[in-house]
């Protein structure tokens, strides 16, 4: 039954028309097609993240004890080790990189939300923001190579001040979008309170928008945590912990780069065990981004 | 509903009311840009009254009132001729601060706009801005029970202010404009978001408030100006130049406005025949 009968409705002593579902019509079978399809191809594409996760439990958590989180790496034929350098060095540069993002990224957003949003300066600033956060990550590294390394070598700062380049575009956007989702009504309220533009973004606009700001921060350190190509040029390895900023630093992410590819099992197996505490890391910056960023009011 | 009929060229007389005069507004030009958005509304604004401001929509009648506040100049295109007055001082006066001039002549706005803090921590946040000393609990219960909200909230203190009804939020915005003790409150149509049992309240809410403030009220509702507006200014819009600007038709006393106009508009107007 497609269409409802006119005549039959307007001469109410004929029974009324079924109102059950006809799967057979052909608007319910294409509906239920393409319903289907939908299912199939979303299951298809979490088959791929579902055996990486799968693979690195399997693979990497039996190697995952106390150890490996805080011993230093095997030479060639040695047994047992760990990463506890690289493990801490890849948190000192993601932290150098946060230090330097953050609060360049929340001001510069500031700016592009609320101080000057339709400005040149403000759009230029917009565009390029948007132009690197596509921006290949070996050349933040290439970039950092030229203005650090050169000069002062191989560097946990280096490192970080790389880490900085990719997560910089990432904090600036999400928070000036955070930002712009503040209600104009509310800005104006507290205009109409007597506040000084100062205020209005100190207590009104920052607030509100924190839980956005903290997302976004959040993602980018999870994206830098598992960077490695920016890293082979700033800090390079080192098999020691990291005793200061300006020395050649290890991270997890060249370590598995490294010992994935020699011919021995338990450097392989360390490898496996560093991808699981990386995954861990990011799962962990992910969860924190979402507690975080539930709206306190 | 007619269209508005042709503007009537000549000007009203200015009207000048009996008690003192708190603002003494007088714009004879008010530009967005190009565009005249209001012209020769002179609208003085009396000591301890309600005063409602009336027309049709796009009359000017919420330009006019954001302008005795300098909220207007958060609009970069903004522009005027003539001179508002707070008791005998020029606010657009070069060594004006909008910022303090907005302290003492509050507002209340059309949508609720509480912010996304505690319903607390909204009526304390004038107080705190102006770095009030003195026993906080007691300043922000007390302007919650002269909003009339203090009863339905004070178990909740510590719940958002965004989690009430309208009408709630609407009276949460006046504990927290009246909270700092402002001189004049503005309103710019408060009860137009809102459903007639809160509308109801908050009308008698601005009865009591006029006690101890001034209040200039927008409204685009002729029964709300008649129920609690005691003076009572009627703009209408003059299309003959091709844009729509506002202008002051006619202003009086709220009775002699609704029974005995003077201008014709007027009349047309309050007996319903265009809107």
């Amino acid at each position: 039954m497609s269409e409802i009968d006119l005549t039959l409705l307007a001469n109410k002593q004929t029974a009324l028309p079924s109102l059950h579902r006809q799967f057979l019509e052909p608007r319910a079978m294409k509906s239920g097609f393409l319903t289907a399809l939908t299912w199939t191809i979303a299951a298809l594409g979490s088959i791929p993240l579902f055996s990486v996760i799968y693979m690195l439990i399997i693979q990497g958590g039996a190697r995952l004890d106390f150890e490996a989180l805080t011993a230093l790496p095997p030479a060639g034929f040695e047994d047992g080790g760990g990463f506890g350098n690289a493990l801490v060095g890849t948190l000192v540069m993601v932290g150098i990189g946060g230090v330097i993002s953050i609060p360049v990224g929340i001001l510069a957003a500031v700016y592009l939300a609320v101080l000057g949003p339709h400005s040149k300066l403000a759009k230029t600033a917009r565009f390029v923001a948007k132009t690197l956060t596509g921006f290949p990550s070996i050349l933040a590294g290439v970039f950092t190579y030229a203005i650090l390394v050169i000069t002062f070598g191989y560097s946990a700062l280096a490192g970080g001040v790389s880490l900085a380049v990719l997560m910089l575009p990432t904090v600036v956007l999400a928070a000036e979008e955070a930002m712009r989702q503040v209600p104009q009504k509310m800005t104006d309220a507290a205009y109409g309170m007597g506040c000084t533009r100062t205020q209005v973004i100190l207590k009104v606009v920052l607030p509100t928008a924190l839980p956005g700001i903290l997302t976004g921060v959040m993602l980018a350190v999870a994206g830098a945590a598992g960077e490695s190509a920016p890293l082979l040029f700033t800090a390079l390895f080192s098999n020691y912990y990291i005793s200061e900023l300006m020395e050649p630093t290890a991270s997890l992410s060249i370590l598995i780069y490294n010992f994935s590819a020699m011919p021995f099992d338990n450097q392989i197996e360390l490898a496996w065990a560093a991808s699981l505490v990386l995954v861990l890391i990011v799962l962990v910056f992910n969860i924190l981004a979402r507690l975080l960023g539930r709206p306190k009011y | 509903m007619n269209a508005m009929p042709e503007a009537i060229a000549s000007d009203a007389a200015v009207f000048s009311p009996a008690g003192d005069v708190v603002i003494d507004c007088n714009l004879s030009k008010v530009f967005y840009g190009d565009f005249l958005a209001v012209r020769n509304s002179s609208v003085p604004i009396e000591k301890g009254k309600i005063t409602g401001f009336i027309g049709p929509s796009g009359c000017g009648k919420s330009t006019v009132l954001r302008s005795l506040n300098r909220m207007n100049d958060l609009i970069p295109i903004f522009r005027f001729e003539g001179h508002v007055k707070y008791h005998g001082q020029d606010i657009y006066g070069k060594k004006v601060d909008p910022v303090v001039v907005r302290r003492y002549i509050g507002m209340v706005f059309q949508q609720p706009n509480p912010f996304s803090m505690s319903i607390y921590d909204n009526v304390a946040f004038g107080l705190r801005l102006n770095r009030f000393k003195g026993d906080m609990d007691e300043r922000v219960q007390r302007a919650l029970e002269r909003a009339a909200i203090w009863k339905e909230v004070k178990d909740k203190l510590k719940n958002s202010g965004l989690s009430l009804s309208g009408g709630q939020q609407q009276r949460l915005c006046i504990a927290r404009a009246i909270a700092t003790e402002p001189d004049v409150l503005l309103m710019d149509e408060p009860c137009s978001a809102l459903d007639p049992i809160a509308t109801r309240q908050i009308e008698e809410l601005m009865l009591e408030l006029k006690e101890s403030y001034t209040v200039a009220l927008v409204t685009h509702n002729m029964q709300q100006a008649t129920r609690v507006a005691d003076t009572t200014a009627f703009f209408g819009v003059d299309i003959s130049q091709g844009g729509r600007t506002g202008y002051l038709v006619e202003m009086g006393v709220t009775r002699q406005i609704f029974e005995d106009p003077q201008e014709e508009l007027t009349k047309q107007y309050v007996a319903g025949e265009f809107s």
